[in-house]
Order: C-alpha cells, then structure tokens, then sequence
C-alpha cells in the first residue's frame, strides 16, 4: 500500500491506472504493479490512504470537538520527528500511544473482530493490550465528568505545538527499503488499529478524553517556550533509568491500553500504525459514549479517570514493556538528533501554561490565514485529492459522510502553528515522500479540502441551504476556489430544505375508542376495570417522567420502577396485556413519530438558531458559539444510536417494566405492523410525462404520495427501532463479552429462529427495489443488535448483504435509483457500520460478504428505489447527524469572526408562513390548526382517513377542473385577443403576446376563487354520502367544514404556485399553433375577462344551506316556564334555615314576616312547578321541608310576625295572630293550595299526623288546634287528601299514643262529619285531645 | 364576587374559620367578616375546611367510651331540660358536627333499644324523618342538629347534590347557547366509556387559547386537597382518554391550582367568555345571512 502511494506521488504509476483500479469492480480486488513487484488489495489501500489523510493532518485538525479524522489532540512526536519505520516504536513511546492503537487494533484489523479468537490474541502480545483492558470498563463515559472540553482544546493546541518540529534525524532514518518491509510487516495489526479513521465509532467524547489526556502529559513532557527544540531535546535526552520510568508513567498513564509492541516484536504489520483511532483512549470500544443505550450511568469515566490518573493501567507485562520501548526509543532519538539541550523532568514552564492559557481565549490570534501563494506539494495534494475522492465516490469509504466531516475539518481548520519556514524546510529537506507533510500547513489542509469539496460537489450540494450558505460564505472557500463559492450560492437556490412544519404538540393521549375500549372488548368486569387503572397508572407515570426526568439524580428504575412492576403485576393478573400493549404502541407512535421535538438540550437544533437569529450581532453569536463548541454541541456524524426525546421514556419503561408477557406482545404486534408497512404500495408518478397537463397535476400527487412515504418510513424506522430493543433485551451487555461466551453464547442462539426474518425482508425488498423503504427501518432494527447478535449467521448475512448494497450504490453514477434514495440509503448504512456493536472490520474484509450474495435478478418492475421518494428534510430526519457539517461551519464562523472583524452577513430568517399575516392572527390560525386536530382525537380513526382523503380527492379535482374550464376558456380568450390584435396594421406579434399572456395570468388569478367555490360545493356532498347516517349534526358540519378548508388550501396552494406557469405554458403552445396559422381574428375584451370572472367569483359565494342543530329536549315545565325560578338548592338552603330558625336556637330578630314567608311559599311553589333543575331527590326534599314549615306554623313553633306589628316596629310581639283570619292561616291557605297543585302530589302529608306534630300542636294553645284542624279541613276541601286518608292516619295515630277511647270518639266524630267536618264540632273535641295531652307526655 | 382567590386571600379565610362551628350563626359571622366574596364561596370553602377538621378529630369521637360518655350527657340533660337543645349544644361544645353528633347519639339510642346494631337504613331513615322515632325528645333533639348543621346531615347532602345537579343544567344550558354541541355523562356511559367527564365535546372548542374537549362541572370551591384529589382521580383520567379539558370550580378555586393549562387541564370559575370554536372563514360570512 505504502509502495503504491509512493509510487504515485513520486509518479511511478500513473495515476489513471490506479484511480481506474479503484474503480473498476471487475478486475477485482487485487492491482498488481509490475515495476513494484507488489500486489495491492484494495480492501488495504483504502484503510492506508485514509489513515495516511489522518496521520498527515493530525496537527492541523485542532478544532471541533467531534474529530472522526484523526486526534490532534494526541501528541505525535513520531510524525514529525522520525521516520516511518520508527514511528511504531516511537509512538509507543510517545504519550498517546495507548489509546491510538487500541482503537487501531479494533479497526480494521482483521484478526481482531472478525473471528473474535485472533482478536484476543493479538492482545495477548503487547499491541493490542488495550483490548483487553477496554471491556473492563463500564461504558458510561460520560464528559461531562471531565473538564470542559474547551480548557481541553487549547492545552492541547499548544501540546501539539510542542510536537510540531521535525527533528533533523529524518534523513538519518533507516534505508527506505527496510522502513517499507517494516511498514508492510506491522500492517496487519496497523490496519487494524488505526484503521479507525481518526474513531468515527468512538466520537468526539474518547476524543475529549484524549485530549485531556495529552493536555495532562504535556506539562510532563516539556514543550518550553517556543521553540521545538527544547521539547525535542526532552525527548531526545538521554535516558536515566529513573527518568525513563517517570516519563512513562507520567506519558503513558493508561499503559495496559498502550498496545504498539516494540517495532520488533510485532513484524506481521504492513501497514503504518497511524494514530487515527486514537480517540478511543482506553479501547472500550464498542461502546457508546455519547448517549449509551444500555447504561445510564456516568460513573463509569469517573473511574476510568481514576485509574487513568494512578497509571495502574493495564498489565505489568505490558507496562513493563512500554519502559522498554521507551528507553530503546530515546535513546535512538539521542543518538539521532545529539541534541546537547538538557532535558527536564518537568519542562513545563509556567509561563508556557500562561501562554497557554491565553490562547485559549483568543484562539485566532495564532491561526494564520490561509493563503493560496502559500500552499505547498500542490501538484501531490491534487493526486491524493483524486485518489480521495474516488475512493469517496465509489464508495470504498465506510461513510461518506465522515469522509466529508474530516474534510470539512480539514477546511476550517485552526492549527496554531508559528514556524512556517521552519516546517517548510523541513518538510521540503524530507526526502522520505510518504515522510512529507502535505497536510501539515494550513494552507495545505485548506487547498486539499476545496479540491475535495469541489469534486464533491454534488454530494455537498445536497446538504440544507444553512450549510451550503455558511459554506459559500467561508472566506477559505473564497479564497481558494471562487469557482465553489459561486457554485455552492448557486446550489443553495436549489436546496428546497423546509421548516417542519409546525408539529402540534398538545394531544399526548391515545383517545378512547369504545369501539376498541369499552367493556364488551375485554373477558371480564374484572379485566375492564383494573385496565382502567392501568391507563392512568401509565399516564401518571408518564407525567411523572416528563416532569422530573431531567433533574439531576433522577432516576428511572428508583423512581417509577415499583409503580411499572406493580402494574404489570396488575396485567398479568387479568390478562390484559394485549390491550396495554396497543395502548403502550399507540402512545409511542403519537410522541415520538414525528422528528423528535423535546429532545435532550444536547440535541437542540441550535444550528438552525444561527440561520434564524441573523448573526448581526456578535453577542449573540458569542453565546451562540459557547453552545456549540461544548463537548455536546458537535457529536460528529456517527452518533451511536439514541432515544432522543419521550423514545427514552418507553425506553426506561420496557427496560423497568422487564415483563416478558408484555414484551413478546408488543413483539408479536411490531414485527406485524412492520411488515404491513413494508409492504404499503407507493404510487409512481403518471408515466406520460409527455403531457404537460399531466405533469402538473402529477405533482400535486406525486407530492401525497410522498408524503406518505415520509409518514410511512418514520413510523417504521420508529417501529424497527423498538422491535429491535425488544428482540435484543436480553442480550444486551454492557462490555463485550469474552470470546468463550460469545463461542457459547453464538453457538445456543444460533439453534433459535429470530422473529422477524431480516434476511428475507431484505432480499425480498431488494428484489422487488423497495430498499428505500425497507433498509431505513432495517438499520434502526440493527443499530440495537447486541454484541453477539452481528455474529449470528442470519444477521451476519443481512449485514453483509447490506455491505454489499452499500457499495452498489454509487452516488455519482446515474442509476435507477434516484440521487437522494440513494444518498438515504448510503448515509444510514454508513452510520449503521459505525456503530458500537457492529465489528469494526465488518468493511474491510470478506467476512461479511462471504455469507451474503446479492441476486442479480432483473425484475422489469420499477419498485419504490425508482421513484424520487426522499426529500432533504426526511433526509435529515433520517439522519440529524448531517447537521453536524453545519454546526463545525457555524463553531467556525464564529471563531473567525472576532479576527476578521465580522464578516458574517446578515441572514434573513426563513419564515414557513407563506404570507405575511399578524402575529395575532398567526396564533389564531394555529388554534384553528390545533381545534381540527383535536376535533379528530375523539372521532374514530375513519372519520379522520375520509375527511383526508375526500380533501385530497377534491383539491385535486379542483385542480383539474380549473385546467379543464378556466384555463382552457382563457386561452380561447387570449387566443380571440391575439387574432383581434393581429388584424391591426402596426402589430407587434411579440409584444401582443407578451401583454395577453400577461393579462391571461392576471386573469388565471381567478381560479384561487373558483377552486375555492368548486371545493366549498363538492367536499359536503362527498362527505355527507361517506359519513355514517347516523353521525351527529355538529359533527357532520365540523367534517364538512374541514374538508372543504383542507380541499381549498391543496387546491389553492397548488394553483397559486402553478397556475400562472401553466397558463404560460398553455398559452404559448397556442400562441405558437395560432402564429402558424395567422389566421382571422376576433376582438374580445380585456375587461370583459375581468367582468365574467368577477361574477364568477361572486356567484361562488352563494350560500349553502347549513344543517340544524338537534332541536332541543325540553322537560315538562308547565308552558311558556322560561325557568327562572330560584334554583332548587337555594330554595332548599332557605327553607332550611327557616326550618332551624323554627327548630331552635333562634334570636327573635330572625323570625319572619308573614308577607316574607308569603313570598318564600309562592317561590317554593315556582321552584317545584320548574322541572328544568329538579331532581328526584331536591324536589322530594322540597316538599318534605314545606310539610315540615306546615308542621312549624301549625305548631307555632314557628311564630309569625304579624304585618301590622312588624310595621309598628317593635317586632317582638309573637304568636298566633288575632282575628277571624289570622296570618297563619294565611300561610296555612297557601301550603294547601300549593299542595294541591301537581308538581307536589308526593308530598310527604302524614308528616302533620305524626305523634310528634300533633302532640306540638296540642302542647299549644286552643288557636294551634284550630289552626290545625284548618289546615286538615282544607286538605280535605281541595281533595289533597280524602277523608278516608285522614282518619286512617288518625287512626295510626290514635294507635300508637292516644288513648283508646279517644280514638273511639275521634272514629265516630270523622264518620258524623260526612262532607265537610264542621269546624265546630272539632273543636268540641278539643277538651279531650288537650285531656290526651296529659297522656301522651305522660307516655314518653 | 371574587372567586378566584390567591393562596393568601384562601388562607386567610381559612385561618378565619378554624373556630367556626358549622351552624346558621357561624355562616352569619363569616359572611360578614368577608362580605367580598360570595357566600356560595365561603360557605363552601368553610365546608371543605369542616370536612377536613371532622376527618382529623372524628375517630376521637367515634370511641365507645367518648360515644357513651356523650349518651349519658345527653340522658341527663335531656331528663333536666326536655325542651331545651341539648344536644345541638353538645356537639357545639365538644365540637363535633351536629348531624354527626346526632347519628352517634341515635345510633346509641337505637342500640340501647334493640340490643343489636342498627341497620344502616333504619338509621338513615330515622335521621332524614326523626318523627320515626320513638322516642320525640330525641326526635326533637336530632331534628334540631340535622337542622341546623350546614355541613354534615341528609339536607345538606341533598342541598349538595341538587347544587351540583343544577350547576351540569347551567353548563347544558350554556352550551346549547353557545350552538355548541356535545354528549353528556349519560350518553357516553350508554357507550360504553370506563371514565366519563360531565360533558364531551363533539367538536372541540378553544378557551383562552387552549383546547377543550371535555368539561367538568364542579359545585364547590376548588382547594388543594380537592383538587389534587379530583386530579388523581378524574380529570387525568379525562385527560388520558379524551385529551385536554376545562373544569368549572362554580364556587372558585386558588388561583395558583390553575398551572396545568399547556398540559390540558383549564381551570375556571365561570362559564369562559374566551371561547374560540372551529370557524371556517366562509361559514361565518354566511352565517349573518341566514336567519331565515
């Protein structure tokens, strides 16, 4: 490999045969070089040229958190200072060296992973101990425990200015031939290990940890003041033993996981240990650091630090060996460079930190302007740009995209470096070719990537609009290539990126469906009811999620986990997980279908900030820039797969609720709605694209159409998702198991089927080209794999069968498959190969392929991959992590600013809203938005798919029936107009045209209305045959309504941005067919146009007759009751407490006034006679308490004011009232006759004939029993009560507390007193009932 | 009259009613003492606050020996004064309901009578229509605490359910003003549904800018245990099956409880003013035009 790069740049080989090799797939893997006498394997070259990019660069990629392309972070005195054949040796030796080649080993070696034997034993030997000690480590790593990464960045800017100089002893390095053998011998472990460009797995966070890392080691190491020298010497000093052992422990903390054995001892290598994987300081490879699936906690890194800090890393072995690397190492650099400067234990000066300290906060001071006039080996730049891009474009590359992002690194790049002459000197002396720092200038870096971009540029000008802008207005871009920069604001006009439209937000429940919900869907009472508990318990817990989740210490197992079990307990006990589980889906899909809107605030599309605030003011990019330079602004292109917003609740939830019940459920209905939606039919635009017309309207479908997918691919990348946390729950791992279990572990589940067949999914999609569809939401599946499920032979050879589609889709060339499915499918696919748990070497060998063979059928069917499905903004949605190019663009703008002095443009802010309305109104727009939405929460489902569905019906004939009518009539028109016109002497054919086109669209104008009118008419009739009969009025209005609005607006917005094209279009086939001709002429009327369109208009707005409420249920009030009595609880309260007034305790000021209680009755009355209020029960109250007041009066427990002494004033008097009619008899009159009336036929009457009653009557005075027996004789007289009805209460009476005789003579008076009982005559009985009294006290 | 009241203005009143004792008089004081604020409001806020005081001391008074101790009580005064309202002076004294206090007395009565436990019924019915019992002293007695508590008792509890009845009635009625058409707590459980608000909206309607879709009716002044307690128990419910609503606290509620608005739930002490309902824009242009 090494040979073939030299060769090419010292041009040897043509470079045509080599870019031809790398593309052609035909001749195979393998390029034979005749001169060489080597044979090179593509599968090897790729690795090294991409590991060459990043060891070449690493000292210019300095900026940008995430750095998927090699760590400058890590001290590299091995580049710059020996030659390659010592570097191994020398970068063990080095301080980083024991995180680089551990994620080296885990890279591309091929023995590392592939067959996970040789993987151990390559760490058996000292190169790869890191692997051992990785898996040791739990996986939460989490930054936020280390310091700030910006404190980090800087340290180690200057760290790396330390290592920046070449000593001068590379041209005493080892004859070239030997350095190659060498080279070519450690390649196989190197591939390995560095093959992990620069860690795209590991991510900016092991990045961070590298940095720190070396930040620390610095001030160990030495770098003084300025020049290399002193910081060579340091290294070149001559070791004492006890200095050596110090410098290791101090440059080499985590030993164990610092695996280059002495270049000796590993010959087997080919290829040059880069340090590109560097990132991954302690190989724990196949984790996720960022958001780790499986593992919450951050704990983890503390201790990693820990352990890092006391250097007790690794094994002795290998700790042992490194002091011996290390010594051998300075003591050749000693004898090399014989440079007589001493060395220090501790060089670091303070000053030096001070320094450093500073150029953290002015970071551009040090960044020297790229120039053009300065770039050097532009002639070797421009060859390794080629080769590059080729690589890039044929997708030999694991992930374009992280290719891309180091190039784009590569561009903004900030090295801070002073010795330019010094460098380029150095640079230029070098004689070793492949020694030679191509990247090493910035100018270099800068010159390379625009080349790169501009190759690219077709891939790049698929990026959003924000960053192809902030990418023309890089003053690099400016410099280096105007040619890009006009390219690229050429391209941002064509990026049709949108806003999301507004996601409403504020439904969160699955709405009840009696349908699906009521009782008659469950087994028992039982079931029903405890599932009603089960619905708010996951609510309440849901809520309790959101509330508190975020808070520090916050904990989901300890804070919900007991509620989930207990629910699931619950469940199980009823048997209703099935009903839970639809629930728990349904809920999933209606939180997290959409791009997630609440994620993390790591994830806040702070980038889209930058594109809306306008960066006018340099404030607020200052701020902005703190944001996005934070250890999580940019997470590189290969974030390990994430639960981002409520996706982490359902999550925490199956995880806590760890119910296998449940789980195979929701398995069972995923892996069954998955295939359902893998097998949803995608309508193709209308082939006849020849007819204008058509075209047209095709758009509109097409548009639908796509939609859906879009709905479509997201629900099912959702799905898949959880399908596959479900599938691989329990196997999930922490660390990577050893290789015995994994042997055991791989030999019981191969035995086992899984659930879903992703083989077959897969080829079968393929096969019928449907993978733009089914390969998203594969991925999402796989990206929850295990560590042992890649290993599995059915997931191994869907993988490989992936790898292989991977490579087949090749960007640049045209194919069937449209450009952005295809940049879909690549980007996901590259992401899903950088995951953690998928095998690091899965691209770089056979294995995976081996198993998996593509058919090469030719269906003749045009499948879903023909159709242009995928829009940038599902692109993004796919894959958010195609932000990050525009985060390290803005992290870049706002760094430069401060040194150019604001270059940055005022950015207008993208608005969604298409027309300019109030902001009041806006928000009244959106309630009308939100009501309809949630107009459908309640409805079933059906009412919600036809009102759509109606609505896209009509808008679309609308459409059509706009073309058909006014369009076609206005060409007639303007066709009538042009022959009128023609006939005038001095016509000007063009100019007539010009002016009829321009009045026909004015006039096309018109079909807005028209269309509106069509649609207003047409969705009611639709809706009303479609909907139920039996639907309610106001639901039935409401549908209407929103079909006609959702009609109109589809309608209307196809035609206001179409409708003038296609008039123009129309019109000028027209004109072209009536210039042929030149025939007769007629003249119409402009303003006759107007005029007709005008009634046109104003006929539409005739109304259409509005359906009628359901009439109104009306209880039986008496007629004409406008139900403005008091209410019956009022009246209740009142007579209440005049009844305790009456009872007692009573001050006299709260009797009542005759009139008063005159007026309380007749209210009574008015209250019992309205039945609008009355129930049952307020109304038998009512009564009873009027009886009860009857009981008081007659009594006179209850005294009455009379009229004329309550107006006399002094109010005391008291008791029954004198004269013929004494007011309570009044009151009395008024009971009877209200009594009397229907409402109060239940009126408790016997009340008056109870002991207790009477005896209060007859322990009054002789006016009492009278009044009494008035009452009783009115009763009687009004046919309340019949006679018969008195006497036997009387008799019941008499019974129980009168005396027998008593009730003898009280017998024989109430059969004398035939008709009315004469007044007299009872009160002839008075004597004896006043003589009972007696007995009846006596009795209690 | 005020009705959304500040956790200050409620605590004041509240603090204010500790010593109340829930008789005619009482109600007299507090209506004076908060003559702002309307009585509907006080009397059920004290009520709330009542209920809470009696949770907290009942058991003290439900002990078989304090239950004794209270007959005796009542046995001799009662013997001493037959007229005179011993026992409503009882429960005043040991501060305990008086309807409450003439169930424990009853029950007493009645055990002392037949030996065995009362059945709940009979004690019911005596309670509701004290001429059924035997005995007219105690009749007197109990009539007099039932009648006179405006907390606890048969009458209160009817007053309280035809208040709440009344007030489902009034939302009917506003809504039917409104054109507003909806399913009531009848329909839906005809249909089936396991939790049902007071009132479902067919088509949603917007209350100051949130949405609606069901509204509960609630005839009493809206505090923090009620309304966490209503929370727990319904109105999540609610919100879990038919997404964001609007409760009405006819008699008030503290104004702080009203914080769960961007999260569904809509607080008011009236029927709202505030309503946005579907309006499509050429609808209500006809509308003008089409009373005939």
């Amino acid at each position: 490999m090494a040979a073939l790069l030299e060769s090419l740049l010292l041009q040897k080989v043509d470079i045509k045969t080599a870019l031809d090799w790398l593309k052609n797939d035909e001749e195979g893997d393998r390029l034979a070089f005749s001169e060489l006498g080597v044979t090179v394997h593509k599968q090897e070259f790729v690795p090294f040229l991409l590991n060459f990019l990043r060891e070449q660069s690493s000292q210019a990629l300095t900026h940008g958190p995430a750095t998927p392309a090699k760590t400058p972070s890590r001290p590299r005195p091995a580049v710059q200072t020996q030659g390659f054949s010592d570097r191994r040796g020398c970068r063990s030796a080095g301080s980083g060296a024991g995180s680089r080649s551990a994620s080296r080993v885990q890279l591309f070696s091929p023995a590392s992973s592939v067959s996970p034997g040789s993987e151990w034993d390559a760490a058996g030997q000292s190169g790869s101990q890191s692997a051992f000690s990785s898996p040791s480590f739990p996986t939460g790593w989490s930054p936020a425990s280390r310091p700030s990464g910006s404190e980090r960045r800087s340290g180690q800017r200057i760290s790396l200015g330390d290592y920046m100089v070449s000593p001068p002893d590379l041209h005493n390095s080892p004859n070239s031939q030997s350095q190659k053998g060498r080279r070519r011998s450690g390649g196989s472990t190197a591939v390995g290990g560095q093959g992990k460009h620069g860690g795209w797995r590991g991510g900016h966070h092991s990045d961070e940890i590298g940095r720190w890392e070396s930040g620390g080691r610095r001030s160990g190491r030495g770098g003084g003041g300025g020049g290399g020298n002193s910081r060579i010497s340091e290294q070149v000093s001559p070791p004492s033993v006890g200095q050596l052992n110090f410098n290791n422990l101090e440059d080499f903390p985590p030993v164990g996981s610092s695996p280059i054995s002495p270049a000796a001892s590993k010959p087997s290598r080919r290829i040059n240990p880069t340090p590109v994987g560097a990132e991954r300081p302690h190989s724990k490879p196949k984790t996720c650091f960022t958001s780790t699936p499986f593992s919450e906690s951050s704990s983890p890194s503390l201790v990693v630090e820990a352990l890092e800090g006391s250097t007790t890393v690794g094994s002795p072995l290998s700790l042992q060996e490194e002091r011996e690397l290390l010594k051998r190492e300075k003591t050749k650099r000693a004898q090399q460079v014989g440079s007589p400067l001493p060395s220090s234990l501790d060089p670091c000066t303070p000053t030096k930190s001070g320094h450093r300290m500073g150029s953290k906060v002015t970071p551009d001071l040090q960044t020297p302007c790229p120039e053009p006039s300065k770039v050097t080996f532009s002639l070797e730049l421009d060859l390794l740009a080629e080769l590059y891009c080729t690589c890039i474009s044929e997708n030999l590359v694991p992930n374009i995209f992280l290719e891309l992002f180091f190039v784009v690194q590569l561009l903004t790049s900030r090295s801070p470096h002073t010795h330019d002459d010094e460098q380029e000197s150095l640079c230029a002396v070098n004689s070793e070719v492949l020694e030679r720092c191509y990247l090493r200038q910035i100018h270099n870096c800068v010159y390379f990537a625009v080349k790169v971009l501009e190759n690219q540029f077709q891939l790049v000008a698929h990026l959003d609009k924000c960053t192809l802008r902030l990418l023309a207005e890089n003053e690099r871009v400016v410099s280096f290539s105007p040619e890009l920069r006009d390219h690229l604001t050429q391209a941002q006009d064509g990026s049709t990126a949108k806003l999301s439209p507004s996601v409403s937000t504020f439904i969160h429940s699955v709405p009840f469906q009696p349908a699906t919900d009521n009782r008659s869907n469950f087994g028992s009472d039982k079931a029903f009811h405890t599932f009603k508990k089960q619905r708010d318990i996951f609510y309440e817990v849901l809520r309790e999620w959101e509330d508190f989740h975020k808070e520090p210490g916050w904990n989901f197992d300890a804070a919900l986990g007991s509620r989930i079990r207990g629910m699931m307990s619950q469940l199980t006990s009823a048997g209703n997980h099935s009903h839970f589980a639809r629930l728990f889906l349904k809920q999933l899909v209606q939180m997290c279908k959409g791009p997630s809107v609440n994620s993390s605030p790591g994830d806040t599309p702070d980038a889209d900030l930058l594109g809306m605030l306008g960066a006018d003011s340099l404030g607020r990019l200052k701020r902005l820039e703190e944001r996005l330079i934070q250890p999580h602004g940019v997470v590189g292109p290969c974030p390990p797969p994430s639960f981002p917003g409520h996706q982490e609740f359902f999550r925490g939830f199956l995880q806590t609720a760890s119910c296998c019940q449940l789980n195979q459920h929701l398995q069972d209905s995923l892996c069954q709605q998955l295939l359902q939606l893998d097998e949803v039919s995608i309508l193709s635009p209308p082939a006849s694209i020849g007819e204008v017309e058509e075209e047209g309207d095709g758009d509109m479908e097409q548009q639908d159409e796509k939609q859906r997918f879009t709905s479509i691919l997201l629900l099912a990348r959702l799905l898949a998702k959880f399908l596959g946390l479900i599938s691989f729950l329990p196997y999930q791992t922490s660390e990577r198991p050893s290789r015995e279990i994994q042997e055991t572990a791989l030999a019981l589940r191969s035995k086992s089927v899984p659930l879903l067949d992703v083989c077959a999914v897969l080829s079968n999609s393929m096969k019928r080209r449907r993978t733009i569809l089914t390969v998203p939401w594969l991925v999402e599946f796989l990206s929850m794999l295990d560590f042992i499920g890649p290993l599995l032979l059915c997931y191994r050879t869907a993988l490989g069968k992936l790898l292989l589609l991977y490579r087949r889709m090749l960007l640049g060339r045209c194919g069937e498959v449209c450009y952005l499915n295809k940049l879909l499918i690549v980007s996901v696919l590259g992401w899903l190969f950088q995951i953690p748990v998928i095998p690091e070497d899965i691209f770089f060998t056979n294995e995976f392929t081996e198993v998996a063979k593509l058919e090469e059928d030719i269906t003749s069917a045009a499948g879903l991959d023909c159709i242009p499905l995928v829009d940038q903004q599902l692109l993004y949605t796919c894959c958010p992590f195609l932000g990050e190019f525009r985060k390290l663009l803005a992290a870049f703008v706002s760094g430069s600013t401060a040194k150019s002095g604001g270059i940055i443009r005022k950015i207008t802010p993208t608005s969604a809203e298409l027309r300019d309305t109030p902001t009041a109104d806006r928000s009244q727009q959106k309630l009308q938005v939100d009501l309809e939405q949630a107009f459908f929460h309640n409805q079933p489902p059906s009412l919600r798919r036809t009102v759509e569905f109606v609505a896209e019906r009509v808008g679309s004939n609308a459409v059509k029936h706009m073309k058909a009518t006014l369009v076609s009539e206005l060409v007639e028109r303007g066709e009538k107009m042009l022959r009128d016109g023609l006939k005038s002497p001095n016509s000007n054919p063009s100019k007539l045209n010009d002016s009829i086109c321009a009045q026909l669209c004015v006039a096309g104008l018109e079909a807005l209305a028209k269309a509106t009118g069509f649609c207003s008419e047409k969705s009611p009739e639709a809706i009303r045959i479609l909907l139920p009969d039996e639907t309610s009025p106001a639901v039935l209005t409401t549908s209407e309504n929103i079909t006609k609005r959702l009609a109109t607006e589809k309608a209307c917005s196809w035609l206001s941005a179409n409708i003038t094209a296609l008039i123009r279009r129309e019109w000028k086939s027209r004109y072209d067919r009536v210039m042929k001709a030149v025939g007769s002429p007629v003249a119409p009327d402009s303003r006759d146009v107007e005029g007709a369109m005008l009634e046109l208009v104003t006929q539409e707005k005739s109304t259409t007759p509005k359906r009628k409420q359901g009439s109104e249920r009306v209880r039986s009030c008496p007629p004409h009751c406008n139900h403005s009595a008091s209410l019956p609880s009022d009246i209740i309260i009142e007579m209440k407490e005049l009844l305790s007034i009456a009872v007692g305790p009573r001050t006299d000021e709260e009797l009542l006034s005759v009139s008063q209680l005159k007026t309380l009755l007749q209210r009574v009355g008015d209250t019992l006679a309205c039945r609008k209020f009355s129930t049952v029960v307020s109304e038998q109250m009512l009564l009873n308490s009027t009886v009860l007041l009857a009981c008081k009066l007659v009594s006179a427990e209850l005294p009455v004011l009379s009229l004329s002494r309550c107006s006399g004033g002094d109010g005391v008097v008291v008791g029954p009232g004198s004269g013929s009619e004494p007011p309570v008899r009044v009151l009395l009159e008024q009971l009877a006759e209200l009594w009397e009336g229907d409402c109060c036929s239940s009126a408790p009457l016997h009340l008056l004939f109870t002991p207790l009653t009477v005896t209060a009557v007859l322990q009054a005075s002789d006016t009492e029993w009278n009044n009494y027996l008035f009452l009783v004789r009115k009763l009687v007289d009004r046919g309340v009560l019949s006679e018969e009805e008195v006497i036997s209460h009387w008799k019941k009476l008499t019974n129980l507390t009168l005396p027998a005789e008593l009730i003898e003579n009280f017998q024989l008076q109430s059969q004398s007193i035939k008709p009315p009982l004469p007044l007299a005559e009872l009160q002839s009985h008075m004597d004896m009932l006043q003589v009972s009294q007696q007995t009846v006290d006596g009795a209690t | 009259m005020k009705m959304r009241l500040s956790r200050a203005e409620y605590k004041e009143i509240v603090r204010w009613t500790d010593q109340l004792r829930p008789t005619r008089q009482c109600m007299k004081m507090l209506k004076e003492r908060f003559p702002n604020h309307s009585q509907s409001t006080l009397l059920s806020i004290f009520s709330l606050e009542y209920q809470k005081r009696t949770k907290r001391t009942f058991s003290r008074h439900n002990a078989p020996d304090v239950i004794e101790s209270h007959y005796q009580r009542y046995l001799s005064e009662a013997k001493a004064h037959p007229t005179a309202p011993v026992l409503l002076e009882l429960a005043n004294e040991v501060d305990l309901s008086p309807a409450l206090m003439a169930r424990i007395i009853l029950d007493r009565f009645l055990q002392g009578l037949e030996g065995g436990m009362p059945s709940k019924t009979v004690l019911n019915s005596m309670l509701k229509e004290p001429s059924l019992i035997p005995d007219q002293i105690l009749a007197n007695n109990i009539y007099q605490c039932t009648i006179n508590d405006c907390c606890y008792g048969p009458l209160v509890d009817c007053i309280k359910h035809a208040i709440g009845q009344e007030h489902e009635v009034l939302l009917c009625d506003k809504l039917k003003e409104r054109n507003l058409s909806f399913l009531d707590e009848n329909q839906l459980r005809v249909m089936g549904y396991d939790k049902t608000p007071d009132i479902i909206l067919e088509v949603p309607i917007a209350v100051e800018g949130h949405i609606v879709h069901w509204i509960e009716s609630k005839a009493s002044f809206g505090d923090d245990h009620s309304h966490r307690t209503y929370l727990n128990e319904q109105f999540w419910s609610y919100w879990n099956r038919f997404g964001p609503g609007l409760v009405i606290y006819w008699y008030g509620f503290i104004g702080e409880l009203d914080c769960q608005r961007d999260r569904g739930i809509l607080l008011k002490d009236s029927f709202p003013t505030d309503i946005v309902t579907l309006c499509h824009a050429a609808q209500q242009d006809r509308l003008p035009q089409e009373p005939e």
